[in-house]
């Protein structure tokens, strides 16, 4: 287990420190009493005294943004995010509940069970990778939540703006084939995941997330148990040593720190499966519009979108002198077909180079060289179309309760001459 | 001559002997300091609380430790939100009084936040007010640009 060991040692006098310290103490750094403090569980250390460093922790470009920390969410920058392919260090956050404290290695194990399995079976660690062939595939990973913080009127929860996205490499064994071994009943409508990590609240009859995807998303080629990325173990953050990874779908449907699978002959009622968690309404509806659990959809497939990722916003460049802009595009299931930009704010678009997938569900690459008329303010607006037809809207798209699918067009300030 | 050659060559032993000894002791200390790091925190510094430096700094009125706007209440709201979840996650909301009371609802009713007393008028008027929703059209301006010579 990655670091692990050393950490917890490294915690060790501080943990020492807060069993020693009285509530009357925090409340006399804080310069206010903590309230009901007596119902705080013992060892309880309040969140602002809290010293863990993320960057150090997770191995993160100190330009990530922490948005919380209980549980840990870090989102990314659009140009810590020109990798083709997603390093760690620059690769986002997102937890639903406590990273799990203990992995063994040796006595993980997978179940896959359900009222749609002919019968339970049970795969070591070592069983997945020795009985199942490997496939590699770069997979695109979106929070659904991505955006989040330009909806009005606001949704609550993390405020994520641009960097809640990914394309790394995974490695596993297809999911497919693991069902097929088990065995699956023509009843199955939806798998689930089950995981290690823990509920904010500690107890451990709750699960933090516990969501899935239909069998059709669960039978794809490139629906996988992976566990390794960009050709190493999956960093703990991500989801060591096993986690589900279902591309193209919201992130929150590829469970990490897999422990279970489940082949449901219902959609799957886990933790967060249920309306409004990772749906939108049904029917598009007003601004603020108050909306019924049973008018709300699921989340599948996430819409098109692209992200510019060179040169950082801010760029000044001299008069005359031409720019290369580059970036990603994705577009949930389907391929991303026409990528365009534009400088005079969406009346004129110019088309970029945009370069196939590397495999289905991996973002594409695009880049152009743009000349600007004249001296000045300019911005440059991204604007991605799918193999559909349907592209990117430069306003943000229609509102929903939770903030879900913000996809509207990614954009940078460039000043040309005169270095404002 | 014989004689002073092998007492040069005895104090040299002896020399390399010393060495090899504190070379020893020192990797084996090294070992033992890295696999168990609290023995080197002596007890006595664990009994006294390390202080707190610069927990009530505040500069161009933001609380410097959580971050949040140093206005009246803000004491209260740490006391009572960054129990469970950090300040980053008040800051970056936004809200009218209906959706912060909404939130504390929520919270009270599924992540056991407690009966908030007195104290719950404090935290709804200091939020609402610092951290109020604003109208920003259907795309906002790009703000808090950083300009940058762009290197060809």
């Amino acid at each position: 287990m990655p670091n692990s060991k050393s950490k917890s040692k490294n915690n060790s006098g501080r943990r020492r420190f807060i069993r020693n310290t009285s509530l009357a103490a925090f409340s006399a750094a804080l310069g206010a009493e903590i309230v009901f403090g007596k119902n705080m569980p013992k060892d309880y250390v309040p969140v602002a005294f809290k010293a863990d460093d993320p960057y150090q922790l997770f191995n993160k470009n100190k330009e990530l943004i922490v948005l919380n920390n209980k549980p840990w969410n870090l989102e990314s920058r659009p140009h810590l995010l020109d990798d083709k392919i997603t390093p760690e260090e620059k690769m986002f956050i997102r937890n639903n509940g406590l990273i799990p404290k203990e992995i063994n290695v040796r006595n993980w194990e997978l179940v896959v069970d359900g009222e749609a399995v002919k019968a339970k079976k049970i795969f070591s660690l070592a069983d997945l990778k020795s009985k199942f062939n490997h496939y590699t595939y770069q997979l695109t990973l979106e929070c659904g939540g991505n955006g989040r913080s330009e909806f009005y009127p606001p949704a609550s929860g993390n405020q994520w703006k641009t960097g809640a996205v990914s394309c790394a490499n995974w490695t596993g064994v297809r999911l497919k084939d693991v069902l097929e071994d088990v065995g699956v009943t023509d009843a199955a409508v939806y798998i689930g995941y089950h995981s290690a990590d823990t509920h904010l609240s500690g107890d451990p009859n709750k699960e933090p997330i516990s969501r899935g995807v239909p069998i059709f998303k669960a039978l794809q080629e490139e629906t996988l148990l992976a566990f390794a990325m960009n050709g190493k173990d999956i960093p703990l953050a991500h989801g060591y040593p096993l986690r589900l990874v279902a591309g193209g779908f919201p992130a929150s449907a590829s469970g990490k720190w897999l422990k279970r699978i489940s082949v449901r002959d219902i959609v799957h009622d886990g933790a967060k499966m249920a309306a409004p968690s990772y749906s939108v309404p049904c029917k598009p509806v007003a601004p603020g519009e108050k909306v019924a659990n049973e008018d709300m959809c699921i989340i599948e497939s996430m819409p098109v979108k692209s992200l510019i990722t060179y040169p950082k916003t801010g760029a000044m460049i001299g008069s005359g002198d031409s720019l290369e802009v580059r970036g990603h595009a994705w577009a949930g299931e389907l391929e991303v077909s026409e990528m365009e930009v534009s400088i005079d704010f969406g009346e004129t678009w110019q088309k970029c180079q945009l370069e196939k997938p590397v495999n289905r569900l991996a973002w594409q690459h695009f880049n152009v060289q743009l000349k600007f008329p004249k001296d000045g303010y300019y911005e440059v607006w991204a604007k991605a179309t799918d193999s559909n037809g349907v592209g990117q809207p430069m306003v943000v798209p229609g509102w929903n309760p939770k903030g879900y699918l913000n996809n509207a067009c990614h954009r940078i300030a460039v000043k040309v001459g005169g270095n404002g | 001559m014989g004689k002073e050659l092998i007492n040069a060559l005895k104090r040299l032993l002896s020399w390399l002997l010393g060495i090899s000894i504190f070379l020893v002791v020192f990797m084996v200390g090294l070992l033992i300091i890295n696999q168990n790091p609290a023995m080197m925190i002596s007890e006595e510094k664990e009994d006294k609380p390390e202080p707190l430096i610069h927990s009530d700094l505040v500069k161009d009125g933001i609380h410097v430790a959580t971050g949040l706007v140093a206005k009246e209440g803000y004491e209260t709201v740490i006391a009572n939100c960054t129990n469970c979840h950090a300040a980053d996650l008040v800051i970056q909301n936004r809200g009218d009084r209906a959706h912060w009371e909404s939130l504390i609802k929520w919270m009270q009713a599924t992540q056991g936040l407690w009966d908030l007393g007195k104290n719950e008028e404090i935290i709804v008027s200091y939020l609402s007010e610092n951290y109020s929703a604003e109208q920003k059209g259907r795309r906002a301006n790009l703000s808090g640009i950083e300009w940058y010579e762009l290197k060809k």
